[in-house]
């Protein structure tokens, strides 16, 4: 157990650092999908299945698939990374190692990382989840289903409007010859 | 542990061997249709055709498009077989077997979130044809790998309130205590008619297959995503889209047609263990029957027009799929005043 979490620990840390270094926006999302699988198996080891999978269905299934969608139709597979100019560079590297010495000054004197809970192997199943869901957390629940009809009403209105303006500017037919003959008669 | 093991390796080889004689059945069925002989070549009835197709793959030059890009061009295919293959660990074949005083599952593995493995594993399927597409480097196979992405995300929002209706019945999202729920109650078919439509045409569309096979769609994009691909990985998207269509047949032979049960065979008083082995030849029937469905309908029905598939998916099975839910949840109240 112990060294599969090592295993996805290594893989997920791996991912992620090529997901923000790789130059080509592909590579970037396959990366990201990679990342997304090694969580979904962390979920599996502390006994989530529901989360794992669900994690699997709506990140890797849907929402990347999206961003893959992207990336092919625009055709961003150049790796346009705009080169910065030199003194853009030097005050990033000096404003991020002030940044980072700034964290170590912070956790020098050592942070302690306990658990808030006791863990619960059971807490990740779909019965437990269903039920914090829809006791605990009922209220904050059908506020983020509101707040999704918004956002699905929202692109519904933005995809009508485009298809509205493109059929009042669409190219007009011209005319045949037999109906310019008629026209002239 | 080693009699998983065994069971997996089995279940793997009897995967492949069906996946790999659906393209002989197939080539029968559309012969049958057609009216023609099919092939009877290779051996007694062709019979040895899918072993000669096979051998003629591998013989076949493997070509790289010079502009492809070359590490996704052989991760495609690999995605797409390796994840079709991975579905058939959590679909229960049988009943327990009891061998040399020890019981044995006839399914790999039962977890509690069973049929949500399985959309997962569908949703994963996508990334095998999209990268394969687009890796080619030509149009017409970009084209198919963004048709078959859209139309695979489409579907799968169908597919998945189909099954929320169904799990509201049954109260558990565990492929086995879906059939035992069924066995229980009635089979799937009877408390989900609607259900087991929506879920039907649905796994036509996330499968690929006619009629609503556009990603491949000959007469508009040469071959579609896999128009670049030759030898192996060809067969490998060929024998993926086959293995597909062998795993949705048999869940939806679990979700719907009761699985390995069969209605009155546990009053003949039978051994255990033939029960069981009936049961499995049950749901390996009702499996072919789907797959041979799957043949029929591909031989019998004109393609769709994307946007008529896309419409179709959004605009007709979404809101079914919604009504199939509300109705289902009125029906689980109102069914104790009718029948008290």
């Amino acid at each position: 157990m112990v060294a599969l979490f090592y295993l996805f620990a290594a893989i997920s840390v791996i991912s992620a650092l090529i997901v923000v270094s790789a130059r080509s926006p592909i590579n970037s999302v396959i990366a990201l999908v990679v990342c997304f699988l090694s969580i979904a198996g962390h979920y599996v080891l502390l006994n989530a299945q529901f989360l794992a999978m669900v994690h699997i269905i709506v990140y890797t299934g849907a929402i990347m698939v999206l961003f893959l969608f992207v990336i092919m139709l625009l055709n961003l597979n150049k790796a346009t990374e705009p080169m910065k100019s030199l003194g853009t560079r030097i005050a990033a590297v000096l404003a991020g190692g002030l940044f980072f010495l700034t964290l170590v000054a912070a956790i020098r004197h050592g942070i302690t990382v306990a658990p808030a809970n006791e863990f619960d192997a059971g807490v990740g199943l779909v019965r437990s989840v269903g039920m914090s869901l829809f006791n605990e957390f009922l209220l904050p629940f059908e506020v983020s289903s509101v707040l999704f009809l918004s956002a699905m009403v929202g692109v519904v209105m933005l995809g009508k409007k485009e298809a509205v303006l493109a059929a009042a500017t669409a190219p007009v037919e011209p005319l045949t010859a037999a109906e310019l003959e008629r026209r002239k008669a | 542990m080693i009699t998983t093991a065994i069971f997996l390796l089995v279940l793997f080889v009897i995967t492949l061997t069906v996946a790999a004689y659906s393209t002989y059945g197939e080539r029968k069925v559309a012969a049958f249709l057609q009216d023609r002989i099919g092939p009877n070549r290779a051996g007694p009835f062709g019979i040895l055709q899918p072993l000669a197709d096979g051998g003629k793959m591998f013989m076949k030059e493997d070509f790289v498009p010079a502009t492809a890009n070359r590490k996704l061009f052989f991760l495609g295919p690999a995605i797409a077989m390796t994840t079709a293959l991975l579905t058939g660990v959590v679909i229960p074949w049988g009943g327990e077997l009891t061998l040399f005083g020890e019981t044995f599952n006839l399914q790999g593995t039962d977890p509690e979130i069973g049929i949500l493995y399985v959309f997962a594993m569908v949703s994963i399927g996508v990334y095998g044809i999209m990268l394969g597409g687009w890796a080619s480097n030509n149009k017409f196979a970009l084209l198919g790998a963004v048709r078959a992405a859209a139309q695979m995300v489409s579907y799968e929002l169908g597919m998945g309130l189909s099954i929320v209706a169904l799990v509201m019945l049954t109260g558990t999202l565990s492929l086995s205590g879906i059939v035992e729920n069924q066995i229980a109650h009635g089979w799937g078919i009877i408390q989900q008619p609607l259900g087991f439509i929506i879920f039907l045409v649905c796994a036509f569309a996330e499968t690929n297959r006619a009629p609503f096979d556009m990603p491949e769609c000959e007469t508009e994009l040469v071959g579609g995503y896999h128009t670049e691909f030759s030898s192996m990985k060809l067969g490998f998207y060929l024998f993926a889209e086959y293995t597909n269509m062998f795993i949705s047949s048999a869940v939806i032979a679990t979700l719907y047609f009761g699985g390995y049960h069969v209605p009155g065979l546990d009053r003949l008083g039978l051994d255990p263990n033939l029960a069981t082995i009936i049961g499995v030849a049950a749901m390996f029937a009702k499996t072919f029957f789907f797959i041979f469905f799957f043949m029929w309908v591909r031989w019998s029905t004109p393609r769709f027009r994307f946007d008529q598939l896309m419409n179709l998916g959004w605009k007709t099975l979404i809101p079914l799929g919604i009504f199939n839910i509300v109705l289902t949840g009125s029906w689980y109240y109102v069914k104790p005043l009718l029948f008290p």
